[in-house]
């Protein structure tokens, strides 16, 4: 569980994170929404630390990393993984590559052990065959998978995605939240995922925090989504027509029973 | 009775001088020259500053030493092996042309004909073969370093290394210093000896000098110290662009035409140091 107390941030005067609060479950997959410029990316880079608040805490299972010196924050960035918003791979090395790497760091594995690793996980993603390819020579949602594959190769604790579905098309958005939701069951993580689209707020939102211009302004997960009265949640989740209509059904879905 | 005293507005200048918009063009051009000036020397330290501290991250202790060495030999095929042709043909070809204008600027009865090959010689072994060998590869390697690092900054993988906990800097920047430095005399040496045959080809190919008398030049009067004196010169020149090119591409913020800042702005800081660095090493190896 991650917990982050009071957290504020500010750039060059201007402020960004207003006392945010939040607590992120284990085994759940929590999202933290919002418009763009609302603070989500900032949060989730002082969440894994390549941003030092301005004040505040953050807890990883009780251990707060404002007051650990550099040696334990190295050791905890072994237990987390990160999918970066444009995949962030290493184009010098091919996929298997990729995947080996943190293990090749890391472990004592041999060069066998970690080719068997890397391989299962990219298995475990759907990315059978791709291993030999450079990440120049796949297409984003297979890039956006290898990532993942990278990420989990070390079985993290706590699994951070930056906006895993921009740029991709719906269909492979959907694998895409499909697999995170399934791994942080399968491996009981911490998976924090920041993210404006809809699709995935409706379908893998276990535990949703709302962000508005810097302030938490919402807590709750896709059930009590509908319910709300928040007008600024209500506004950037329901903006569009499809939305609004889907709303309107389950609500009077719900009133019907 | 309490009197309350009305507060005074201070003026930023002291009383005795005229504020800025009431001062003379030529004063206020160069009241700004000033500032300007001292603006410049800030930024110059505080980006030393963070050039030292940068150097510090790099010089730690790599996580793994078999993937440092996997990846410094690496770096020597990259940074040096395929530096090797541009260094072949730049040097046969200046090396020719010192030839030609030795021969031109020395035809005189009272200079022995074998001058125009020991000159050569020492023009190549005293500065073309370090110095302007250096300038041209803090184009074609510090470059290189620059767009390579900044584009792995701007696309989220130095993150991504930082993630996971490896040492970014080190990582990625100590292998292409120690790869560089240890490569740079192969280089060096490669450029003394291509420059002199593109000389003895001038000698060869026409009938400006003869082959023997110009062999004569570069074999006369000979100091072993020259050669030596070029290579340690490069270890330094080495060094800059390495990491030079490394510190701007690391610290680049935007998107690609930061890169294309970043790459410009490594090869311009790292060919004036690299001048700066041969007067100040001339002056203690020569003197």
């Amino acid at each position: 569980m991650i917990e982050v107390k009071n957290i504020n941030k500010t750039f060059d005067d201007k402020q960004i994170l207003y006392d945010v609060s939040a607590t992120f479950h284990t085994g759940m997959t929590n999202l933290i929404i919002g418009q763009s410029g609302s603070g989500k990316t900032v949060l989730m880079k002082s969440i894994v630390g390549l941003l030092r608040p301005d004040s505040g805490e953050i807890l990883y299972d009780g251990r707060d990393v404002m007051k650990m010196d550099s040696k334990e924050i190295h050791n905890l960035r072994k237990e987390i993984g990160m999918l970066f918003q444009g995949s962030a791979l290493f184009d010098s090395e091919t996929v298997l590559g990729n995947v080996m790497f943190p293990l090749s760091m890391f472990t004592k594995m041999s060069q066998g052990e970690m080719r068997d690793r890397a391989l299962f996980c990219l298995e475990r993603v759907n990315l059978k065959g791709a291993d030999k390819k450079y990440p120049s020579e796949i297409s984003g949602g297979m890039q956006k998978r290898v990532a993942i594959a990278r990420a989990i190769a070390l079985n993290p604790k706590y699994l951070f995605c930056d906006e895993p579905n921009s740029g991709l098309d719906p269909r492979t958005s959907i694998l895409i939240d499909e697999l995170l939701h399934d791994i942080t069951h399968e491996y009981n993580m911490t998976t924090i995922i920041n993210t404006h689209d809809m699709n995935s707020v409706l379908g893998i939102g276990e535990n949703i925090i709302f962000l508005n211009k810097g302030h938490r302004e919402w807590v709750g997960d896709k059930e009590t989504l509908f319910e709300t009265d928040n007008k600024a949640l209500n506004d950037f989740v329901f903006a569009t027509r499809l939305f609004k209509e889907v709303k309107q059904y389950i609500i009077s879905e719900k009133n019907g029973k | 009775m309490q009197v309350h005293k009305s507060k005074k507005i201070v003026p930023l200048q002291s009383n005795n001088s005229p504020p800025v918009s009431e001062l003379a063009p030529a004063t206020r051009e160069a009241k700004h020259r000033k500032k300007n000036c001292t603006m410049a020397i800030t930024n110059s330290i505080a980006v030393f500053g963070r050039y030292c501290m940068f150097m510090r991250k790099v010089f730690s202790l790599p996580d793994k030493w078999r993937l440092f060495f996997k990846r410094t030999v690496a770096e020597i095929s990259k940074l040096g092996v395929d530096s090797i042709p541009l260094v072949v043909i730049v040097s046969i070809f200046i090396g020719a042309v010192i030839t030609i204008q030795m021969e031109i600027n020395t035809s005189s009865p009272l200079i022995p004909a074998y001058s125009v090959g020991l000159a050569t010689r020492d023009i190549v072994l005293l500065e073309f073969s370090n110095s302007i060998l250096c300038l041209i590869l803090a184009g074609k390697v510090g470059s290189n370093i620059a767009s390579e690092i900044g584009t792995m900054r701007v696309t989220e993988q130095i993150d991504a290394l930082e993630i996971m906990g490896v040492n970014s800097a080190c990582f990625l920047v100590l292998p292409k210093v120690v790869a560089f430095v240890l490569f740079i005399p192969v280089l060096v040496i490669f450029c003394m000896g291509t420059a002199m045959l593109g000389g003895m080809a001038v000698a060869y190919f026409t009938d400006i000098i003869s082959i023997s008398k110009f062999t004569y030049g570069l074999q006369a009067m000979f100091s072993e110290w020259y050669v030596w004196y070029g290579i340690i010169k490069s270890f330094f020149f080495a060094y800059i662009i390495a990491s030079v090119a490394s510190f701007f591409g690391y610290h680049v913020k935007g998107g690609a035409l930061e890169v294309g800042k970043a790459s410009t702005n490594a090869v311009v800081t790292s060919s004036i140091l690299i001048l700066l660095f041969d007067v100040l090493l001339t002056k203690m190896l020569l003197q």
